[in-house]
């Protein structure tokens, strides 16, 4: 099967529809190991991608007072079961930018997979980035998955990053993610994972509120079985005047899985204010009950509790 | 008319307290039975037994529903032989919608119904969450919304008027009612006269028994009296022998 089939075919399993790729006012990139699949782009956004030896580097530029209509779609996979990939993106929104990237992370018959990403992200004056990243690894847990972005959000910007890997095995998962938030910046990130067997997962997203005024929620929802293990960090700074931070950590846990929180607050102003909350702990015996007396059995029960914090 | 509940001398000791003490009641099927008494007399306590809910587990005793014993079965299967529950305090549930929390099984009434007859706009609250952002008053309306879609033949609605506005209390009127038509039978847990008036008839908990059972008006009467046959004091706190 031709590797882009394979990656359509897997982009399906995220729920996506495969034709969003076919429209010719949607932009996307589809690029399996370091081989760049298909490209296009739309007026406004300037997209320019070079092959390296394991992967790509890409650059992603969406030009001041543009604001991209149709969400971009970027798939980023490896379709053999061995492999390595590494994406170096540099994206960019110029002032009152906006768009939405859809980022598609598909590795479907992994054993031996590794996938490192490394992006920068810059959100001007007044923008505003909704990404999205879901992933996809197959049933065997072999896949090693290691995204790192930076991310500096101008005065006015907005950013919403959320991260899901629901479908299919973890394998092990090293997720790094940081924002500096210029004032009067807007900052949410969301993170939902689903481990189980022997998967590793390892979170750690910090928000610094530089400037005043400047907003920020993270949440975080981790829902573990089996022996599959989490260390989640949140972290957030206020550094100024009116700066306003919320970190929100549930981490469930069934059988013999082990789950850590360690929410980080440091408040560098004395008008700045993070708050904080963390649950972890096995399905809630009431919502259980609850939904026992609607007659559900315990796996169905806990089956709508679990898709239900990772929605 | 055909017992549907028989509780049959029920004890629940828990930390060495009789709870429930020698309890017997039982409920008739369509009838709407009220169970009233003080804080802490053993009225939720009671209704989560016949539920089967968490630790509860009847100490002695027996509880029949439709002629079977149910005091081993769980929560699950005593709701597939028709029991449900509405809690005083109903749980939430994060990235569950109104519109699937009302068909998580399948109904034959819908969830618009439901919601119009606990007196909530189905436009406004379908796609909403059941979780923390409903108002306590918005949660105990859906929860009783939730009942009406099961279409139970037991509902047990442990105090539904608690935390709702004085002006709706019509509305649970109407849902009671509207499970009565429908051939169910309802344990109506409440402090509330006006309410507790729409019952068949009533029971008054007193330290975990059943201290008389009568028309919904006597039993309000003497539990206005607060007068309890057991120990006669005004505030009674009767744990048994």
């Amino acid at each position: 099967m031709p590797a882009i089939e394979s990656l359509l075919n897997a982009l399906q399993e995220t729920g996506e529809d495969r034709s969003v790729l076919e429209a010719s006012d949607t932009a996307h990139l589809v690029v399996e190991g370091n081989t760049v699949l298909s490209a296009k782009t739309v007026p406004g956004l300037e997209l320019v991608t070079q092959e390296t030896a394991t992967g790509i580097a890409a650059t992603v530029l969406v030009r001041e007072g543009v604001r991209i209509e149709r969400p971009v779609h970027l798939c980023f996979g490896v379709v053999h079961p061995q492999g390595l990939q590494t994406i170096r993106m540099d994206l960019r929104l110029e002032r009152n930018a906006s768009a939405m990237l859809m980022a598609h992370c598909l590795f479907p018959r992994a054993e031996e997979v590794r996938h490192e990403m490394e992006a920068t992200v810059e959100i001007g004056e007044g923008a505003e980035l909704d990404y999205r990243e879901i992933h996809f690894h197959g049933p065997f847990g072999g896949t090693t998955v290691i995204p790192r972005s930076s991310v500096t959000i101008g005065s006015n910007g907005r950013y919403r990053g959320d991260f899901t890997l629901t479908t299919g095995r973890v394998g092990m998962l090293d997720f790094n993610v940081s924002v500096h938030a210029a004032e009067d910046s807007i900052t949410e990130l969301t993170a939902r994972v689903l481990g189980s067997s022997s998967d590793q997962i390892t979170i750690r997203e910090s928000v610094s509120l530089d400037g005043d005024n400047a907003r920020s929620i993270i949440k975080t929802r981790i829902a573990l079985t089996d022996e599959a293990t989490a260390v989640v960090t949140n972290i957030t700074e206020g550094n100024a005047a009116g700066a306003r931070g919320h970190v929100d950590c549930m981490e469930l846990v069934r059988d013999r899985a082990v789950a850590s929180a360690v929410p980080v607050v440091n408040v560098t102003n004395p008008l700045a204010k993070v708050t904080h909350e963390a649950a972890i702990g096995t399905v809630d015996l009431r919502q259980m009950e609850t939904l026992m007396a609607h007659g559900l059995t315990p796996d169905e029960a806990v089956d709508v509790i679990v898709k239900g914090i990772l929605r | 008319m055909a017992k549907l509940l028989e509780v049959n001398n029920l004890t629940y000791l828990a930390g060495g307290r009789k709870i429930i003490d020698d309890l017997c009641l039982s409920i008739n099927t369509g009838e709407v039975h009220a169970l009233i008494g003080t804080n802490g007399t053993g009225k939720s306590t009671l209704a989560c037994l016949i539920m089967g809910c968490g630790s509860c587990r009847a100490t002695e005793g027996e509880i029949l529903f439709a002629g079977h014993r149910i005091n081993d079965l769980e929560i699950h299967e005593r709701a597939t032989q028709g029991i449900t529950m509405a809690w005083q305090e109903p749980a939430r549930f994060e990235g569950l919608s109104v519109r699937e929390y009302l068909s998580l099984k399948p109904s034959e009434v819908t969830a618009d119904t439901c919601l119009t007859m606990v007196g909530l706009e189905p436009r406004t609250y379908l796609d909403r969450q059941v979780d923390k952002a409903l108002s306590g008053g918005e949660r105990k309306r859906i929860e009783l919304a939730s009942i009406l879609a099961i279409s139970p033949q037991l509902a047990l609605l442990d105090e539904p008027d608690s935390g709702i506005d004085m002006l709706s209390t019509s509305e649970i009127i109407k849902v009671i009612e509207s499970l009565r038509a429908s051939g169910a039978a309802v344990l109506l847990i409440t402090h509330r006269d006006e309410i507790a008036r729409i019952a068949d008839r009533a029971s008054l908990l007193c330290g975990g028994r059943i201290i008389c059972t009568g028309p919904p008006e006597t039993v309000a009467d003497r539990y206005r009296e607060r007068r309890c046959a057991v120990c006669n004091s005004w505030e009674c706190d009767y744990a048994g022998d």
